[in-house]
């Protein structure tokens, strides 16, 4: 990963003046090396530093794409992600077995077995590097974007589960009904399988996930975890940060921080 | 007597032909319901990803390779006993496929879009080599089929017989891996499966083989010779010992690791599974029959080694339902060290119950495997005839 964040990024020039003005609002450095991120609403902003990619125009492997969440910032209770994240990608069903329903971001609670620590954080595809979903789909429907997106093509999922079975944190879920109303630009399908896009249709008009828009405590950072100057990859350069299950070598584009 | 008045047998054919036809077309019925009104109609859900159907199909698809067996024997390693039990193993090898295969394609979410399965093969799945290996299977067994059944093509016999040996130990070995490689699952993720798919296909393969070879035989009229009955009892006992075997350490190893030592508490001892695992899988599945093959009093009997076969075959049910509902009931480990919850099961172990259709959908696989077989039988010549002084004078084998 490193290696290819040297690589020129076209959208580098960009995002370095981005940053000039991310550093002007949002951070304040602490020691060096260390930054602080000064409230909610100016951490989103500094977020915002996306590019659209034009339309035609193929995802860009010098780029990719992840989250950095901090769990120290989820508040108990709060569903705020979850809330945007469905209303953004028309998940509505309700059905009478829960576990029915599609579950694209879900709040997770942790207790420390060894000091009794509670933490919250929403969990969601990790759109992996090496994602055994992409590995064991049958015919290609899960696959993985130059940008590091992992997403299915509704076009050819046959609805064999085998990926929700491979996935390790259960951020896949089969569309067990009928649906109505979609959002044209999130397709979904009875007898498919889905998870998180990092709301794909946003990020390429250069928006943010609507999970990341939505939160209240700006916990949710976004950005190209190959550029050196997008918030994400400072952050990430400066406080310690987990991968879930890291012991399976997955390298997620979704990283945690404060568990 | 009665069995040879052909107007009878004629009558108990087609009853029995109705009602395979019904008990399948009901099968394919549930499914089209599944398919207008979504999974929702069933008990599998997000956490349950796979339910009674796979156990079914995956029962049907493992017993198919493991019912060539007989024929491998005859073909392969030239066992004269077996050879002329080589084209009624063929025909179960395609019945319990084709069975198996419409039950698993039937539960697609997307069962339209099989031209879609078989032109886009991602090689890194299991599942993407099965569009390969399936039809190769039908393909070989058919030509296997025709060398024995065609005089003229007799001589090939060896040649197709060895080339169908390989392809269903590859066959059985991606059955087994389609869960070895799930990187993240306590229950699998253990190479040690690829095996024991292969060995468990040549102990149900048998234990299937066994009764329909004794219905076929009593249908006709016609006595099994005991000397047939009696290799191929023991050789069943020798196919139920090596699964007890590998069963044994399979869970050993695991419970060796203590990751992983909470999930083999849960399936050996401390869930709904754990009955299931050590009656059903353990003590009717295998030491139940054990001791009948081996007993004085009921090894001789051609009667309680039909029964042991079937004690295999619902043993073989209570293994995979253990293995394959038992394996996903138990939370997945996201957290290690961390005691976990959340609006989705996380932490939390669950309860998995099938529903009518799915549960018809999977009777409609075994009736489609006996209504072929029931139909090959009829049509084609396929009890074996067995030259038991020749038999006799070639010893042990």
């Amino acid at each position: 990963m490193s290696d290819q964040g040297t690589k020129l990024n076209p959208r580098r020039s960009f995002i370095a003046t981005a940053g000039a003005g991310v550093a002007g609002l949002g951070f304040t450095v602490i020691a060096p090396g260390l930054h602080l991120m000064a409230v909610a609403g100016d951490a989103n902003a500094a977020n915002a530093a996306t590019d659209a990619r034009k339309a035609g125009t193929a995802a860009s492997p010098t780029v990719r794409w992840g989250l950095l969440i901090d769990a120290n910032k989820c508040a108990p209770g709060c569903t705020k992600c979850i809330d945007a994240c469905h209303t953004e990608n028309g998940v509505s069903e309700k059905l009478s077995d829960p576990r029915q329903n599609s579950q694209w971001i879900r709040k997770i609670e942790l207790v420390d077995r060894r000091n009794g620590r509670v933490t919250q954080l929403p969990m969601m595809c990790q759109h992996c590097a090496n994602p055994p979903c992409v590995d064991v789909c049958p015919t290609g429907a899960s696959m993985k974007r130059a940008d590091g997106i992992v997403l299915v093509d509704r076009h050819t999922c046959i609805g064999c589960r085998y990926c929700m079975m491979a996935c390790p944190y259960k951020a896949r879920s089969f569309v067990h009904t009928p649906l109505h109303d979609q959002n044209p630009e999130v397709p979904r399908g009875q007898g498919c399988v889905e998870s998180c896009t990092l709301c794909v249709h946003r990020v390429d008009k250069g928006q943010q996930p609507a999970c990341v828009e939505s939160c209240p405590n700006g916990a949710m950072t976004f950005g190209d975890l190959l550029d050196p100057a997008s918030a994400i990859a400072q952050r990430i350069a400066s406080v310690p940060t987990t991968q879930v299950r890291a012991d399976l070598r997955l390298d997620q584009g979704v990283r945690y921080q404060g568990i | 007597m009665s069995t040879l008045n052909p107007r009878n047998e004629e009558g108990r054919f087609y009853l029995l032909a109705a009602i395979g036809s019904l008990v399948s077309a009901i099968g394919v019925a549930a499914a089209l319901y599944m398919e207008h009104e979504g999974h929702v109609v069933t008990g599998m859900n997000n956490q349950f990803v796979w339910g009674l159907p796979h156990v079914v199909s995956i029962f049907l698809i493992i017993t198919a390779s493991g019912v060539l067996n007989v024929a491998s024997m005859g073909s392969v390693f030239g066992r004269a006993l077996y050879k002329s039990r080589a084209p009624l193993s063929g025909l179960l090898g395609i019945a319990m496929m084709t069975g198996g295969l419409a039950v698993i394609m039937l539960d697609l979410g997307r069962a339209d879009r099989g031209i879609v399965a078989a032109t886009h093969v991602n090689l890194t799945s299991v599942f993407g080599w099965n569009m390969i290996l399936y039809p190769v299977f039908y393909g070989l067994v058919a030509v296997y089929l025709w060398t024995l059944m065609e005089r003229r093509m007799n001589p090939w016999s060896k040649a197709a017989g060895l080339a169908t040996f390989v392809w269903r130990v590859i066959l059985t070995s991606g059955t087994g891996s389609i869960f070895a490689f799930l990187v993240a699952r306590q229950a699998y993720g253990t190479a040690l499966l690829a095996p024991m798919f292969i060995v468990m296909s040549f102990a149900w393969g048998l234990a299937v083989f066994i009764p329909v070879q004794a219905a076929m035989y009593a249908s006709s009229g016609e006595k099994l010779p005991p000397l047939v009955h009696q290799r191929m009892k023991n050789l069943l006992a020798t196919f139920i010992a090596a699964v007890l075997y590998l069963t044994a350490v399979l869970h050993l190893a695991n419970a060796y690791f203590a990751k992983n030592i909470a999930f083999e508490t849960f399936i050996l001892f401390d869930s709904e599974f754990a009955g299931m695992f050590w009656v059903g899988q353990v003590l009717i599945g295998s030491l139940l029959p054990l001791a009948l093959l081996f007993h004085p009093a009921t090894a001789t009997r051609m009667l309680w080694v039909n029964v042991a076969a079937l004690l295999v075959i619902v043993g073989a049910y209570f293994h995979l339902y253990v293995f394959i509902i038992g394996g996903q009931a138990f939370p997945l480990d996201i957290f290690p060290g961390y005691d976990v919850k959340s609006s989705f099961m996380d932490g939390a172990v669950d309860h998995y119950t099938a529903s009518l259709p799915e549960i018809l959908l999977s009777l409609g696989g075994l009736g489609i495997a006996f209504t072929i077989t029931l139909i090959g039988v009829r049509a084609l010549n396929f009890l074996p005839h067995d030259d038991v002084a020749k038999l006799e004078a070639a010893g042990a084998d």
